[in-house]
């Protein structure tokens, strides 16, 4: 193995590189998840009853797919505006 | 195998250093992330009324001013805080 003196190899290191990654992107996955749950539970479903009815579900996809959407306009509405904070420093 | 803490605990070394930026990277990615999820939290309760199926024009306007006016809010504060303080100190 091609191990650097006291260090990782190259190859331990893009593992480790990439384990960091995947943790990270579950995370994410997993937040996004939590807030899309507590958000389309408090908008569709009203009065709980002892099914969820098939107006429930269609309103539940509805609002991930919205939720979504806001998700990725909220992000880039953000990184344009750090963007333009950069360009103003 | 190396050991891990050892392997961190050298910090001049050529490969640490370019885990030290990537750990940075991911950290400042992770950290937009977060803020993201936090914005689209409270911008949702603030513009969305009904999930369609899509979102109209006003609410794009609503969520997109909802995100700069935040920004706007906490620049606003921070700057009025750090006034306070140094008149504070005077």
């Amino acid at each position: 193995m091609d191990s650097l003196p006291g260090g990782l190899s190259g190859a331990q290191k893009d593992e480790l590189m990439d384990q960091v990654k995947q943790q990270i992107a579950v995370a994410n996955a997993q937040e996004l998840l939590t807030k899309m749950t507590e958000k389309c539970f408090k908008k569709c479903i009203t009065k709980p009853g002892t099914s969820l009815d098939s107006s429930e579900q269609k309103c539940i996809a509805m609002c991930m797919d919205r939720y979504m959407d806001s998700w990725n306009l909220v992000s880039r509405t953000y990184s344009q505006r750090l963007q333009r904070e950069r360009h103003n420093m | 195998m190396t050991d891990f803490g050892d392997s961190f605990g050298t910090g001049d070394k050529a490969g640490d250093k370019e885990l030290q930026e990537f750990l940075m990277v991911e950290k400042q990615k992770a950290q937009f992330n977060a803020q993201i999820h936090e914005f689209n939290d409270f911008c949702w309760e603030k513009c969305v009324d009904k999930a369609g199926s899509k979102l109209d024009g006003r609410t794009e306007t609503c969520l997109t001013n909802c995100v700069d006016r935040f920004i706007d809010v906490s620049l606003l504060i921070t700057n009025r805080f750090a006034q306070l303080l140094q008149k504070n100190a005077n």
